[in-house]
């Protein structure tokens, strides 16, 4: 065994039964990103919290540099120098962006007193060094998904931590937000930094990996060099079959205009923004974080409505100010802060599911609720959640379950427009490629969908027109034919 | 797959539904009611003001009054607010009926009056607090004041008495030919509306839903503004409801009728709601 | 990450507001003191608002520590009855031994209300009680301690020493010794929630309890903390209280805790956790303050009062929370830079 390494060997956990991780073996070496892969619910963000300290093991054993550990609780995982960025955003919603970064570790003068200055000086560093500029003063609050992560990064980044766990830290970011980071990722590699790195996103582990090391159903499959393996070899090894296609569109004939967006602006989200989505036609919005989609988004489901501009769905000419209007109208929104917006996290499956359609199942206020069982069982069944039973709270499941979860919620909602934002965040292949064919499936059904995605290969794959913002404004619109990555990127950093 | 098999299998592999709706039913539904009342009870005796004399007096045998507007305290605290001011809605709605009655109107139109003025105070409260989207407890603490202070404004130093027997029956009487409190009879069937509604219909789930994570419920198309002012406006007319039981069980109405009731009440319900979900889940 | 998105913010009344988020208070406090000083022109003297201070002062020190608490997402509703017990403990030790310097006597009522803090920061911390029933729990032993430790006799000015008396209102400097000593509190509690790794983590604590708990947070010790801190100003309340009132009874402060929590509320301090600042609760109280004296001093009918009281905390509130609401769709709009 080598000097400098972390090793974990048989370690199994289960909650409640559910065996989570089976005699799992890892090893990360100082001075190599370590990818980890398999399946939503295969053990991932379990190990993660094992090495942590978050979670105790039921058996097996960590070592540190052949020294066998015991970790309680986090702060003894600090102590030793690993700090995680967890799956699950952990901001603090009503400490600024700078307190947020050093939570925890806050620069003091020599009296003892919080050293502000230095803070926000530091925290400015930080997040320059990652591309970021966002008024440190700003709560966390009011932050987008993609925002908190890279405030989640930084703050990880801010320990100097000799083992850095990063759980999906990419699944809200774009292109460009990678970039950086894996600049500094490997800078720290190189200072012999040991990173252990999750993400669905296969393309990513080829760029930065070393080593790659493959969980299914909480078992341990096999550790391999990234050198040594191919794209098709990884997915075999955690699915356990082959995934056919990830991009199944099919050509649908687009139909009539069923909601037109005219020069919809809100202050200091976006201004003018116009467009048209069509009957059975799925039109992707690319553009970078913080560009504005989310926003124009929500404006359309009624949440923060716009200040000025015009909504006309199916030819009738609305102000939509609430959620529940504009399900009226046949829209659903699957947003993209599942914890906060998609989910009652505390609550079960059939719950969360039937939420929004529980009326259907009422009668005179009184609920049918065997069939609304059955209609949460159908909707996850058909979105291959992994669960025991639909009576499990949503709170037990994998992130990447959870995300199935939300959009069973909002497909049961049987709509006529769909907004996807970042649909397919945190899933894994395979299942992604099963919600990409329901897609075009809903699509060729007469469906209009509209879908962000941060994820520009979804958005090439399943779009048939792309619209791309920037700033808060729109700057590009392409066919399906004549879309290029290059022109995408193009327009939605307006690097002319 | 029965409910001792938790494995993970792989992908569709969601049991039925392990809990049949009788024992769901018996569980919660008689669980919670007898849990409110026993709470009660041990409460009233063990503390805050065990040792206050008039209040223990007042504790246990306002008990009938106090169940009707812990009902709907009951669907607040649910959803992760309070209402303070139930006791202060109880003593303006009493007041006012008092204050007709005096004036020489029929008692059966006062209390309907006074009943109404009970919805309208729930309705100012639920639409300030969806409207400014403040906590309850901030807008409740004015009512509180406010609403008392309505009290006083309407009787001042008077007191109205001299109530016909057909009225004070609703506070006084007993079921004819058995010994079983009218007022009684009314709380338990209200307990059983209560507790329908809060488990077999949508409402119930919203109010559950709300209570964990509003946002997300807002996101789902609910209209949680108007739950809110709903609830707080059947809080209202409990209180009003409760109002007229304790005035006809008096056989007079006083301003400061039913004061301090509304700690007992709050108190009752949040070591209900926490026994019942656990500390770690308990609001505030 | 986006770097210049459209600077449509210009600085403006809004913005000022939300620097300064007790503005709207501050503005409600002023107009308040115009009507009532057109009304009665001797509302608005020097006398006048020494005598307000010196009656909220008190609620103003308790009220900061129950901001503390509430900032948690606790509550602390057993603060009137520390209040009572450390005043009635200290009032009959004056009694009995009229020379304890005073120093003493602070030290005492501190350190008992220090005690009785840390039960009601152990019951919660490991027993794990959510804190509205622990608290409503001590609230009730606490009152109990009081008669049982006093059996029901009352302490009466005459059985206090001048000394004593003169502990919270003599006047050195313009301003009664308690005036004074509730500022020094606020100014303490001010660098303490600001400045102080502990008091920052008060509001980690209380804005995400989880993520706190993961960023090696000690979730328990801060917990722990705001109780015992809640304990020791009750107990230098108690002391002041005994002083000012030149009393002790069974009843001190009965029901005072709701009103602490009022000017808690009032002044800005979030239920749901994690919001909350000195000025805002010192703010509340002083209005709940100038509302009690103006009623007073006003000539409206006694049974007036209640109602045009309760009326002007829901004024306050409304305007208050519109304005914050105002305040938070520009921050919607202004997070990226
Ligand atoms: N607190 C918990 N209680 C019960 N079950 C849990 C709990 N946490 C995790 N599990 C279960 O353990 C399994 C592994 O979950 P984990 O979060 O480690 O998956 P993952 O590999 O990170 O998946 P994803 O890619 O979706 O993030 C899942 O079946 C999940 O439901
Ligand atoms: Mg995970």
């Amino acid at each position: 065994m080598s000097e400098n390494t972390l090793r974990l060997t048989n370690i199994s956990k289960s909650f409640a039964g559910v065996h989570a991780l089976r005699g799992v073996h890892f090893e990360l070496r100082l001075g190599e990103v370590h990818a980890l892969l398999g399946e939503n619910g295969a053990g991932k963000s379990t190990l993660v919290k094992v090495i942590t300290g978050v979670h105790q093991p039921d058996t097996g054993e960590i070592y540190l540099n052949d020294r066998r550990i015991h970790l309680a609780d986090p702060r003894e995982a600090t102590a030793l120098g690993i700090s995680a960025i967890y799956q699950e955003l952990s901001t603090f919603p009503d400490l600024d962006i700078a307190e947020n970064i050093f939570v925890g570790r806050r620069p003091t003068l020599a009296s003892g007193l919080v050293n502000w200055r230095r803070m926000y000086r530091d925290a400015e560093q930080l997040l320059s060094s990652l591309g970021v500029h966002l008024d440190l003063k700003t709560k966390a609050r009011y932050l987008s998904v993609a925002q908190q992560q890279m405030v989640e990064i930084a703050r990880a980044l801010s320990v100097n931590a000799r083992i850095l766990i990063m759980d999906e830290p990419t699944s809200a970011l774009t292109l460009n937000e990678v970039a950086d980071l894996f600049q500094i990722v490997r800078r720290l590699r190189e200072n012999g930094t040991a990173i252990l790195f999750i993400s669905h996103r296969l393309e990513e582990l080829f760029e930065i990996a070393d080593r790659v090391t493959v969980l299914r159903d909480g078992a341990y499959v096999d550790t391999r060099s990234m050198n040594g393996v191919t794209q098709e070899e990884l997915i075999r090894m955690m699915v356990g079959r082959t995934v056919k296609e990830l991009f199944p569109k099919k050509d649908v004939k687009v139909g009539e205009v069923v909601l037109r967006v005219n020069k919809l602006t809100r202050k200091g989200a976006f201004r003018s923004v116009s467009f048209e989505l069509h009957k059975g036609e799925i039109l992707g919005m690319a553009g970078l974080v913080g560009a504005g989609r989310t926003e124009v988004s929500q404006a359309i489901f009624g949440v923060i409505p716009a200040d000025e501009g015009m909504i006309e769905i199916e030819g009738k000419a609305l102000r939509i100010t609430s959620p529940s209007q504009a399900m009226e109208c046949g829209l659903a929104y699957v947003p993209e802060d599942r914890q906060h917006h998609g989910l009652v996290l505390p609550m079960d499956i059939t719950d969360n599911v039937t939420l929004p359609i529980l009326s259907r199942f009422s009668r005179w206020g009184w609920l049918a609720t065997k069939s609304a069982q059955q209609a949460a069982y159908d909707a996850v069944t058909q979105m291959e959640v992994r669960a025991t039973t639909v009576w499990q709270k949503v709170r037990e499941l994998s992130g990447g379950n959870q995300q199935k979860v939300v959009l069973a919620k909002w497909l049961s909602t049987h709509p006529r427009i769909l907004i996807l934002d970042e649909p397919t965040r945190g899933i894994d292949v395979g299942t992604k490629a099963a919600v990409h064919s329901l897609m075009s499936e809903l699509a060729a059904q007469g469906i209009a969908i509209l879908m962000i995605s941060s994820e520009l290969p979804e958005i090439l794959g399943m779009s048939d027109r792309i619209l791309v913002m920037h700033d808060g404004r729109v700057t590009g619109l392409f066919n399906r034919s004549e879309a290029t990555q290059e022109k995408i990127m193009m327009a939605a950093t307006q690097a002319v | 797959m029965n409910t001792t098999d938790k494995a993970v299998s792989a992908f569709v592999s969601l049991a039925r539904p392990r809990r049949s709706f009788l024992s769901k039913f018996l569980r919660w539904e008689w669980f919670l009611v007898a849990l409110i009342a026993l709470v009660v009870i041990v409460n009233s005796r063990l503390s805050p003001y065990f040792l206050d004399v008039q209040n223990l007096f007042r504790a246990s045998s306002d008990f009938m009054e106090m169940g009707l507007m812990m009902l709907p305290m009951v669907f607040i605290i649910v959803t992760g607010n309070v209402d303070l001011a139930v006791a202060s809605t109880l003593g303006m709605a009493a007041s006012f009926m008092g204050l007709l009655f005096n004036n020489g109107v029929n008692i059966w139109i006062a209390a309907g009056a006074a009943l109404l003025l009970g919805v309208a105070a729930g309705l100012l409260a639920g639409y300030l607090i969806s409207r400014l989207k403040v906590p309850a407890l901030v807008i409740t603490l004015g009512t509180y004041a406010f609403y008392r202070g309505m009290a006083y404004v309407m009787l001042g130093d008077q007191a109205a008495r001299g109530y016909p027997a057909s009225f004070t029956y609703i506070g006084q009487g007993t079921l004819p030919g058995a010994p079983v409190p009218f007022s009684m009879v009314l709380f338990l069937s209200m307990a059983l509306i209560f507790g329908l509604v809060l488990h077999k219909t949508a409402f119930g789930r919203y109010l559950y839903a709300i209570g964990h994570n509003q946002e997300a419920v807002v996101y789902s198309g609910i209209p949680v503004a108007r739950v809110k002012v709903v609830i707080f406006m059947v809080s209202g007319l409990m209180s009003a409801l409760a109002g007229l039981v304790l005035a006809a069980r008096y056989g007079s109405t006083r301003p400061d009728i039913g004061t301090g009731l509304e700690l007992a009440v709050i108190t009752a319900v949040s070591r209900a709601n926490a026994l019942r979900h656990g500390p770690a889940e308990y609001p505030g | 990450m986006t770097t210049n998105t459209p600077a449509l913010s210009r600085p403006s009344l809004l913005s000022l507001f939300a620097r300064f988020r007790e503005l709207a208070l501050v503005g409600f406090i002023v107009l308040l003191i115009i009507v009532i000083s057109l009304q009665n022109p001797r509302f608005l003297t020097f006398t006048n608002f020494r005598d307000i201070l010196l009656d909220i002062s008190i609620l103003a020190m308790i009220a900061l520590a129950q901001g503390m608490v509430i900032i948690t997402r606790g509550i602390d509703l057993s603060v009137a009855s520390m209040l009572a017990l450390t005043a009635m403990m200290v009032a009959f030790v004056v009694k009995a031994f009229p020379d304890t310097p005073l120093v003493f006597t602070v030290l005492l009522g501190t350190a008992s209300g220090a005690v009785l803090g840390s039960i009601n920061g152990l019951v919660i911390t490991v027993g794990k009680v959510p804190p509205i029933i622990a608290t409503l729990g001590t609230l009730g032993v606490y009152r109990g301690l009081v008669f049982f430790y006093s059996k029901g006799n009352w302490i009466n000015p005459v059985d206090l020493p001048s000394s004593f008396k003169q502990l919270a209102k003599a006047v050195p400097l313009d301003l009664p010794n308690l005036v004074i000593v509730a500022l020094i509190v606020a100014a303490i509690a001010y660098v303490f929630l600001n400045y102080t790794r502990a008091g920052r983590d008060i509001y980690a604590l209380g804005t995400n309890p989880e993520a706190a708990k993961i960023s090696g947070i000690r979730t328990d010790r801060v917990t722990f903390m705001v109780y015992l801190i809640s304990g020791i100003v009750c107990g230098l309340a108690g002391v002041m209280w005994a002083s000012r009132f030149e009393a002790a009874q069974t009843n001190t402060a009965l029901g005072f805790e709701l009103q602490t929590v009022a000017a808690a509320v009032i002044g800005g301090v979030s239920m749901l956790g994690g919001i909350g600042t000195v000025p805002g609760v010192l703010l509340g109280a002083l209005l709940l303050g100038i509302i009690q004296n103006g009623l007073t001093l006003s000539n409206i009918s006694q049974f007036w009062q209640l109602a045009v009281q309760g009326f002007l905390i829901l004024l306050a509130v409304i305007l208050d929370s519109t304005i914050q609401q105002r305040i938070k769709q520009t921050a919607v709009r202004g997070a990226v830079k």
